[in-house]
C-alpha cells in the first residue's frame, strides 16, 4: 500500500526536479556579456522590438509608435505598458533583467534609475556621437549618464516650480517672493487679509515616498548645502544642510505648512491648492492645466502663477531633477532598431508632439524658448530656469537604499521624532556606507 | 415571533451596510466628473459617466480583459474544483497511511509569501516559453486557489455522514456514482461557495498576471486598473480606477446572484434521482 | 459495523486510489509553489551583487555564505526591524482573524436565520470581498487621507497614514471589512449543510436558542470555521497590498514580515530577501501546527469519524437529500 500509494508524490518529485534542471540550465550562461570595454560596443540586429513605458497618458506614445511602423514595416515597435506607480514598474523591469528576459527592448527608466541599471550591466551603453546631445538640456543629460558614460537618453524631464496665489499676493500688495523668509513674510501679510485669515502659507511633498527625498533635496540644495559633493561623497551633515532642512521642520512647527501636509503626496497637496486653502506650493508643471481648469473642479482658476523655488539667500531656489529616460535592455535582440527609434521619439517633432499632446516637459532646450508652444505652456520659461539649475538627486547603484535613508531621516525630523541635527548626522554615516 | 422577525430584518440591514458602505463611496467617486474627484459630497453631482467611458476607451482594452479574466479565473475554478473535489474526497473518505502528512503538505503551500514566489515563476515561465499564454496565468492561479479548495472541500465532506454513501456502494453503486449521486448534492452549499471563493481568487490575482503577461490583448482586469494613469504625469485617476472597480465587482455579485439558485437547485436535483 | 471488513479488505486499493487521485494536487502544486519555495530556499543561502568593480560596475555572480542572511536578520539593527514586523505581523493577524470571526459567524447566523433575501444578502456580502485588493486599497487610502470621508465623517482630523496606532487601526478595519465576509460565507454554508432534524430532536428535547448554538451549531460547523480561520490566519501573516498602499513603503507601524522581505528583494537583496520569506514560512508553519493541535486536529484525520459515528447512532434516519436548502 505504502509503495502505491507513494507513486503520485514521486510523481510531484521527478516534476520538480526536472523544472530545476531546466531553470539550472539557463541560469548560468551570459554573466559578463556586455560592456567592459571603454568604447560602447556596437548595438546590433535589426527587426520588432518592444518599447516598456509606465504610462502612456494621452495616447500620443501609441500615435508616434503608430507612425514609426508605418514607416518600417519590418521593425515593428509594440508599446509594453507597466502598471501606474513607479514601484510596481521598477519591480517589474529588475525581474525581467533578473531572468535576463529579452521580452523588454527599449525601457522607459526614471531619470534616479540609470546608476543601477548601468551598474547591473542590465541596459548597454548608447553611442554618445549618434545623438546631438548639445541640444538636450544639460541636466537632463546628465541623469543619463553613469561614470561619464552614457546609459540612456532623456525623453522627458521635471522640474519643480512655486505656485502662488496671484490674486492674493496682489491684494496684498506684495511681490512673488524669492527667498524663504520674503515668502513667510508674505504669507503674513496675506492672512492679514480678511478672505484669507485661514489659509494656510505652504506645502511641498511630504508623505514618506520618492516626493520627500526631492522636497529634502531641494530644501537643502536651496540653501546653499548640498546631499553629495561632485565626486559623489556624502556631505549632508552640514550647517547649510541642516538650515535647509530646519526650514521645513519650523514650517511645521510655526504652522506655515499646514499639519495635515505631512499626508501629502502632489495629488493631496493639488486637491488642497485646488481648494484655496494655500497661498504657496511647490508643485510639478502638471498641475498648471488642472488647477486652471474653469468647470468648477479648482477654486483658484485664473488666479495663480508659477515661481522659481525660493532659496534661503542668494540666487534662485534649486529644485530637484525629475523625468524620464530610454535605455536599451542588455538582454534584448535587435538593438539597433531599438537605436534608431530612440533617436525617433527624441528628434525635435516628436518632442513638440509629445509636449502639446501631454503638456510633460521636453527635453530639447530650444523648445522652450517656441513662442507658440510659450502661449499654450505660459510656465515654460521658468520651468526651463527650474530645470537648468536644477540638481540631480545622488546617483547611486542603491539607489533604493539612499533614497530610504534619505525619507527616513526626513520623515523623523519633520515628525519631530528626532532633532534635524541628529537625524542629518546618522544620514550621514548611512549614506557614507551606501555610497563608498 | 414578529420582534424576532425584525430582529433579522435588522440584522441583514446591519451586514448590508457593513458590506455595502464602503462599497457606496465606491459607487459615488466613479460616478463623479473626474474634475470632481475629490469632492466629499454623498451624492455625485452632477452624476456623470465619463469615469466609466474612460474604463471603456478604446486604447485600454478593458473589453478585451475582462474576456480575459473571465477565462483564466473560469478555467482555473474549473480545474481546480475538479482537482480539488478528488482531491478533498480521498482525505475525506479514504483510509490511508500518511493522511495527515498529505494535509499538512497541501497546506504549506500556502505559507510562503507569494511575492517571494514570483521571480523563480518567471524564470520557470520563460524557460518554458510561456510567456504571453492563459495557462501562464490558470496553473499559478489554480495552485494559489487549491490549497483552500481541498481543505474546505474536506472539512464539508466529512460533516456528511459517511454511512449514506456506504449504504450506496452496497446497493450496487460504483464509488464514482455513490460520490456524484449522494455526497456531491448534499455538500452542494459547500462545493458552491468554494467555487466563488476560487473564482474571485483568481479574478483577483495580480502580481502573476502582471508578470507572466506582457502583451496587451492578454492582459487581465486587474493588471488593467494598475494600468490607468490620469491626463498628466501625476494625478492618480481615482474616479476611473473605482468605476473600473464597480465594473469588475459588480457584475461578478449578479452572477453569483443569478446562479446561486440555480447551480444549488441543480446539484441537488441530479441528487434526488 | 459491518462495515470494517468490508474496509479492511479494500485498504491496498484505497492507498493506490488515493495516490492515484491526489497526484494532480501535487503536480499542480510541486509546479508553481514547490519548485519556486526550493529556489527561495537555495537564494536564501547566497548572497549576490553586493560590491562595485573599480570600473563602478557591480560585480556578478552568487556566493555561498551558509546561514549568514539569517544571522544578520538577528543582529544590529535589521534585528530591531525585523521583530518590528514580526509584532506587527502577529498583531494584525491577532486582531483581525479574531474581530473576522465573531462578525463572519454573526454574519452566518443572521443569514441561515433569513427566509427571504438571504440569497441577495450573500451576495451582497461578497462585495467587499470581491473589489480587487489593489482596487480596495485604494478606495480605502481616498477614504483615509487627511481631507477624506473618514475624517468628514468622525468630524475630526486624524492623520490616518502618519506613524502611530491610526495607522495600524487603519489597516485592520480595511482588512476585517474586506475579509470577514469570507468567513461569514464559509460559515454559511457549513450551516446549510446541518440537517434540519438535528435542531428538531434538540428542541423536542427542550434546548434553548444559546444551548442549540453551543451543543449544536458550533460543533457541527466547527469543521468548516477551523479551515476558513486557518486560511485566514495564513493570508494574514502574509499580509502585503493592504499596508503598502493604503500607508506606505518603510512605515514602522505597520511594516510586516512579506514587506520587509518585498523591501530587500526590491533593494536587489535577493538573498536576504529569501532568507525573510523562509522564516516566515517557518513561522506560519509553526503557527499553522499549533493551530490545528489545538483546535482541529480532527478537520482532517480520523477522530472527527467517531464522534459523527456516535451522534448518527443517536440520531437515525439521517439526512434525506430534500432537507438541504440553498
Amino acid at each position: 500500500m505504502a509503495g502505491s500509494k507513494t507513486t503520485g508524490l514521486r510523481m510531484a518529485a521527478l516534476a520538480c526536479v526536472g523544472l530545476l534542471a531546466v531553470s539550472c540550465g539557463s541560469d548560468s550562461g551570459g554573466s559578463g556579456s556586455p560592456g567592459g570595454t571603454n568604447a560602447a560596443p556596437a548595438l546590433e540586429g535589426r527587426g520588432e522590438i518592444t518599447m516598456v513605458t509606465g504610462k502612456d497618458t494621452s495616447n500620443n506614445m501609441q500615435r508616434l509608435t503608430d507612425e514609426w511602423n508605418a514607416q518600417h514595416p519590418n521593425e515593428k515597435v509594440r508599446i509594453v505598458e507597466l502598471p501606474e506607480s513607479a514601484d510596481a514598474q521598477r519591480q517589474q523591469l529588475v525581474q525581467n533583467a533578473q531572468v535576463k528576459s529579452d521580452s523588454y527592448t527599449i525601457l522607459n527608466l526614471d531619470v534616479v534609475w540609470t546608476a543601477e541599471f548601468a551598474a547591473n550591466r542590465w541596459v548597454v551603453e548608447l553611442p554618445r556621437d549618434e545623438f546631438d546631445l548639445e541640444n538636450f538640456l544639460k541636466p537632463a543629460v546628465d541623469t543619463a549618464e553613469y561614470r561619464g558614460r552614457l546609459y540612456a537618453v532623456p525623453v522627458y524631464s521635471d522640474g519643480g516650480l512655486l505656485y502662488y496665489r496671484k490674486d492674493l499676493l496682489a491684494k496684498a500688495g506684495v511681490q512673488p517672493p524669492k527667498t524663504w523668509d520674503e515668502l513667510t513674510a508674505a504669507c503674513q501679510k496675506v492672512k492679514a487679509l480678511p478672505e484669507a485669515a485661514a489659509i494656510g502659507c505652504y506645502t511641498g511633498q511630504f508623505e514618506k515616498f520618492e516626493g520627500l527625498t526631492v522636497n529634502f533635496a531641494e530644501a537643502v540644495n536651496s540653501a546653499g548645502g548640498t546631499i553629495v559633493d561632485e565626486s559623489g561623497k556624502p556631505t549632508v551633515d552640514t550647517p547649510q544642510a541642516r538650515a535647509g532642512l530646519d526650514k521645513l521642520v519650523r514650517g511645521f512647527q510655526s504652522g506655515v505648512i499646514p499639519q495635515k501636509a505631512i499626508t501629502f503626496k502632489e495629488e493631496d497637496g493639488r486637491r488642497s491648492f485646488q481648494a484655496g486653502e494655500l497661498v504657496f506650493m511647490r508643485q510639478w508643471p502638471y498641475q498648471w492645466a488642472l488647477a486652471n481648469k474653469t468647470d468648477g473642479s479648482s477654486q483658484v482658476a485664473g488666479k495663480f502663477d508659477v515661481a522659481p523655488l525660493p532659496s534661503d539667500g542668494a540666487g534662485p531656489g534649486v529644485s530637484s531633477l525629475g523625468g524620464h529616460n530610454f535605455a536599451i535592455s542588455a538582454f534584448a535582440r535587435n538593438k539597433a532598431t531599438a537605436l534608431d527609434f530612440i533617436k525617433y521619439f527624441t528628434n525635435d517633432v516628436s518632442q513638440r508632439s509629445n509636449l502639446l499632446a501631454t503638456s510633460q516637459a521636453p527635453t530639447r532646450t530650444k523648445l522652450y524658448d517656441d513662442p507658440e508652444l510659450g502661449k499654450q505652456f505660459p510656465y515654460l520659461p521658468i520651468l526651463k530656469q527650474s530645470i537648468l539649475s536644477a540638481k540631480p538627486r545622488p546617483k547611486a547603484v542603491r539607489y533604493g537604499d539612499v533614497t530610504t535613508a534619505i525619507q527616513e531621516a526626513a520623515y523623523a525630523a519633520l515628525t519631530g521624532a528626532k532633532d534635524s541635527g541628529t537625524a542629518l548626522r546618522e544620514l550621514q554615516v548611512k549614506l557614507q556606507d551606501l555610497l563608498k | 415571533m414578529n420582534t424576532r422577525a425584525v430582529l433579522r430584518y435588522a440584522g441583514l440591514a446591519a451586514i448590508l451596510m457593513y458590506c455595502l458602505s464602503p462599497f457606496y463611496w465606491m459607487l459615488v467617486s466613479a460616478f463623479r466628473r473626474p474634475s470632481d474627484q475629490f469632492s466629499l459630497s454623498p451624492i455625485p453631482d452632477p452624476i456623470s459617466v465619463t469615469n466609466f467611458t474612460a474604463v471603456f476607451g478604446v486604447d485600454v482594452g478593458f473589453g478585451r480583459a475582462l474576456v480575459n479574466s473571465v477565462v483564466v479565473a473560469g478555467i482555473a475554478t474549473v480545474l481546480t474544483l475538479l482537482i480539488g473535489l478528488s482531491a478533498a474526497y480521498t482525505l475525506a473518505r479514504l483510509r490511508f497511511r500518511f493522511k495527515n502528512a498529505v494535509a499538512a503538505l497541501i497546506i504549506a503551500t500556502s505559507m510562503f509569501p507569494g511575492i517571494s514566489l514570483v521571480v523563480p515563476l518567471l524564470k520557470l515561465v520563460t524557460d518554458i516559453d510561456w510567456i504571453n499564454t492563459y495557462q501562464a496565468m490558470i496553473v499559478p492561479s489554480m495552485s494559489f486557489a487549491l490549497p483552500l479548495a481541498v481543505w474546505n472541500l474536506t472539512a464539508f465532506f466529512r460533516q456528511m455522514p459517511g454511512e449514506l454513501e456506504e449504504a450506496a456502494m452496497i446497493d450496487g453503486c460504483t464509488r464514482l456514482q455513490a460520490f456524484r449521486r449522494i455526497i456531491l448534492p448534499l455538500a452542494a452549499p459547500g462545493v458552491f461557495t468554494t467555487a466563488i471563493i476560487t473564482f474571485i481568487t483568481a479574478w483577483n490575482e495580480f502580481i502573476i498576471a502582471l508578470s507572466m503577461v506582457n502583451d496587451k490583448s492578454m492582459q487581465t482586469a486587474t493588471v488593467a486598473i494598475s494600468r490607468f494613469t490620469g491626463a498628466y504625469g501625476f494625478d492618480q485617476p481615482f474616479g476611473t480606477q473605482m468605476a473600473a472597480g464597480v465594473v469588475v465587482t459588480v457584475p461578478l455579485v449578479v452572477l453569483v446572484l443569478v446562479f446561486q439558485r440555480r447551480i444549488i437547485a441543480g446539484l441537488t436535483a441530479g441528487g434526488v434521482k | 459495523m459491518t462495515v470494517l471488513p468490508r474496509r479492511g479488505r479494500a485498504a491496498g486499493e484505497a492507498g493506490r486510489l488515493a495516490a492515484l487521485l491526489l497526484s494532480p494536487t501535487f503536480v499542480v502544486l510541486g509546479l508553481v509553489v514547490g519548485y519556486p519555495l526550493v529556489a527561495a530556499l537555495r537564494e536564501s543561502l547566497y548572497q549576490t551583487g553586493q560590491t562595485v568593480d573599480a570600473e563602478g560596475f557591480v560585480v556578478q555572480g552568487e556566493r555561498f555564505v551558509g546561514l549568514d542572511n539569517y544571522a544578520a536578520m538577528f543582529s544590529g539593527p535589521a534585528a530591531a526591524r525585523f521583530w518590528n514586523a514580526f509584532g506587527n505581523t502577529t498583531f494584525f493577524t491577532v486582531v483581525t482573524v479574531a474581530a473576522e470571526v465573531v462578525i463572519g459567524v454573526a454574519m452566518a447566523l443572521v443569514m441561515h436565520q433569513a427566509l427571504r433575501w438571504r440569497g441577495i444578502v450573500r451576495a451582497g456580502i461578497l462585495v467587499p470581498w470581491a473589489i480587487p485588493t489593489a482596487v480596495s486599497a485604494i478606495l480605502w487610502q481616498w477614504i483615509f487621507q487627511a481631507d477624506g470621508v473618514a475624517n468628514a465623517i468622525i468630524g475630526s482630523q486624524v492623520l490616518w497614514t502618519t506613524e502611530g496606532w491610526q495607522a495600524k487601526a487603519a489597516v485592520m478595519i480595511a482588512d476585517i471589512w474586506k475579509t470577514a465576509p469570507f468567513i461569514g460565507l464559509l460559515v454559511l454554508a457549513g450551516l446549510q449543510i446541518i440537517p434540519r432534524d438535528v435542531y428538531e430532536a434538540a428542541r423536542v428535547d427542550g434546548a434553548g436558542p444559546v444551548r442549540q448554538f453551543f451543543s449544536i451549531t458550533l460543533p457541527l460547523v466547527r469543521p468548516v470555521l477551523v479551515v476558513a480561520v486557518l486560511f485566514r490566519v495564513l493570508d494574514t501573516l502574509r499580509m502585503f497590498d493592504l499596508p503598502f498602499v493604503l500607508i506606505g513603503n518603510r512605515k514602522e507601524s505597520v511594516e510586516t514580515l512579506t514587506m520587509l522581505a518585498w523591501d530587500e528583494a526590491s533593494n536587489l537583496r535577493f538573498g536576504p530577501a529569501a532568507a525573510y520569506a523562509t522564516v516566515l514560512f517557518g513561522y506560519v508553519a509553526v503557527v499553522a501546527l499549533v493551530f490545528v493541535k489545538l483546535l482541529g486536529a480532527d478537520v482532517i484525520g480520523e477522530a472527527r469519524e467517531r464522534i459523527r459515528k456516535d451522534r448518527a447512532r443517536k440520531e437515525e434516519p439521517l439526512v434525506r437529500p430534500g432537507v438541504v436548502h440553498a
